[in-house]
């Protein structure tokens, strides 16, 4: 423990005088969780929440790696200090990945972006603990904005996403109709959407089903800002300059109608939650990992009575 | 600070200069990922600086350059130099044509393992998991 400490304060300590490996390290500490990673976040817990993040997500080959290069790349060389995390899906059969994002990012990076691959290492709930934390290592170390970019397929990807102060939704032209527009949750977190490969036939079919969807969704008032519909061919740089106007448009939004605190705080109980869900899920695990079948005890009363006596605990790791 | 055993190996794989044959990455990076670690995948054209960038930015723990231009005697050591002038303890495998008497001068220049076109899926993660067990050493 003692070693680990003073690696983390020695961290600390150079990534806050610009040193970007201490940075990539704490990074890493985070990921993997356990004592070290609760250590990063006392630390960088009173450094942050100062950064605008940005939430990016969509389907698998929308156009979100290009979206978030170009946006990156623009910040960068402008006065910004932007950071992008990029999730990609490990191999539920082996746990590996291929992290390709940075392939993309090339000129971001080159244009000082800090680019960070990441890996969703299939453990349930390892991603919503890991993914703020990161943010907030980031955040700490004065960058601004951090962009999180993940595919919107899995629940934690989108929930991750969706935790940030701007939401960024990337559909393509024959992404599906209106009704699958209503149906599909992944539409109703998004604070701007961007309609990508727009030279493609269905686009505007598209940006219409969108309309409508928000124009119901404004029925039932469920929004307090209408989301803000981009057109964009991202490959060709075009409409980007839409896209990036509408994301600084609506942080403004944020500060100026004083929405932020509200997100934040949102985001803040989120991640109390997923905490716990994570320390009740370890405990579980540790509950039952030596229990043998009784004959006659239904599964039922066996999870009370193991409830009952977990209750009465009153240490946690 | 050791590993946690949960942790994957990250692997930085690129291709340095002008060298347009990436398939041979493309399939290691899939043997990598097979074997349970995750690839940092930065694809063609890559400078040492680029790779360096990364390394740092990514903790990886291992850099993977494949050549097919018989560049390998010049760029090889230079990455290898590139990492430790950036004072990163972080191997260098090679993949790709390297003649077997190249190899001693490759082992001289610190790399820590090249890979031949034969090598198996076994081969090539046995090769990347040794050299990152040797790491500070």
């Amino acid at each position: 423990m003692a070693s680990e400490d003073s690696t983390v304060i020695s961290l600390v300590e150079k990534a806050s005088k610009g040193d970007r490996r201490s940075v990539g390290r704490l990074l890493t500490l985070v990921e993997r969780g356990g004592s070290a990673a609760e250590q990063v976040a006392e630390v960088t817990h009173n450094l942050s929440d100062k950064s605008h993040v940005i939430g990016i997500t969509g389907a698998p080959g929308a156009g979100k790696s290009t979206l978030t290069a170009s946006l990156a790349r623009d910040l960068a060389t402008s006065e910004y200090k932007p950071a992008v995390l990029a999730v990609d899906p490990s191999s539920p059969l082996t746990g590996g990945a291929i992290l390709g994002d940075r392939v993309r990012m090339e000129e971001a990076s080159e244009a000082g972006a800090f680019i960070r691959s990441m890996a969703t290492r299939g453990h349930a709930g390892g991603l919503a603990l890991a993914v703020p934390g990161m943010v907030r290592v980031f955040d700490a170390f004065g960058f601004n904005p951090i962009i999180i970019e993940t595919v919107g397929v899995g629940q934690v990807e989108v929930d991750v996403a969706s935790a940030a102060d701007t939401v960024v939704v990337v559909v393509t032209s024959g992404w599906g109709d209106a009704v699958q527009a209503n149906k599909a949750g992944l539409l109703e977190i998004a604070d701007l959407f961007v309609v990508n490969k727009a030279d493609r036939p269905g686009a505007s079919d598209a940006r219409r089903d969108l309309e409508l969807m928000i124009d119901l969704s404004q029925l039932t008032g469920q929004t307090i800002r209408r989301p803000e519909i981009v057109m964009t061919t991202a490959t060709e740089g075009e409409g980007l300059d839409e896209f990036k106007k509408a994301i600084s448009e609506h942080r403004e939004f944020l500060f100026e109608e004083e929405q932020i605190s509200v997100r934040r705080a949102k985001r803040w109980k989120a991640e109390v939650s997923s905490r716990l869900d994570y320390l009740i899920s370890e405990i579980v695990k540790e509950s039952i990992e030596n229990l043998e079948e009784k004959e006659g005890s239904s599964p039922g009363s066996v999870a009370r009575e193991i409830a009952k006596n977990l209750l009465k605990k009153d240490e946690l790791r | 600070m050791n590993k946690k055993e949960n942790s994957p190996i990250r692997v930085v794989l690129a291709k340095l200069g002008l060298d347009g044959h990436d398939r041979g990455l493309k399939v290691v990076a899939r043997m990598l990922r097979d074997a349970g670690m995750e690839v940092v995948y930065l694809g063609l054209r890559q400078t040492t600086e680029m790779i360096v960038t990364a390394v740092e930015q990514e903790d990886a723990d291992a850099v993977g350059i494949s050549m097919h231009n018989a560049g390998h005697l010049t760029l090889a050591p230079r990455m290898v130099q590139a990492l430790e002038d950036a004072g990163l303890d972080v191997p260098v495998v090679v993949g790709g044509i390297v003649p077997d008497s190249d190899l001693e001068a490759m082992a001289e220049a610190g790399v820590a393992g090249v890979l031949g076109p034969g090598a198996s899926a076994e081969d090539v993660a046995k090769c990347v998991r040794e050299a990152v067990a040797t790491r500070g050493e």
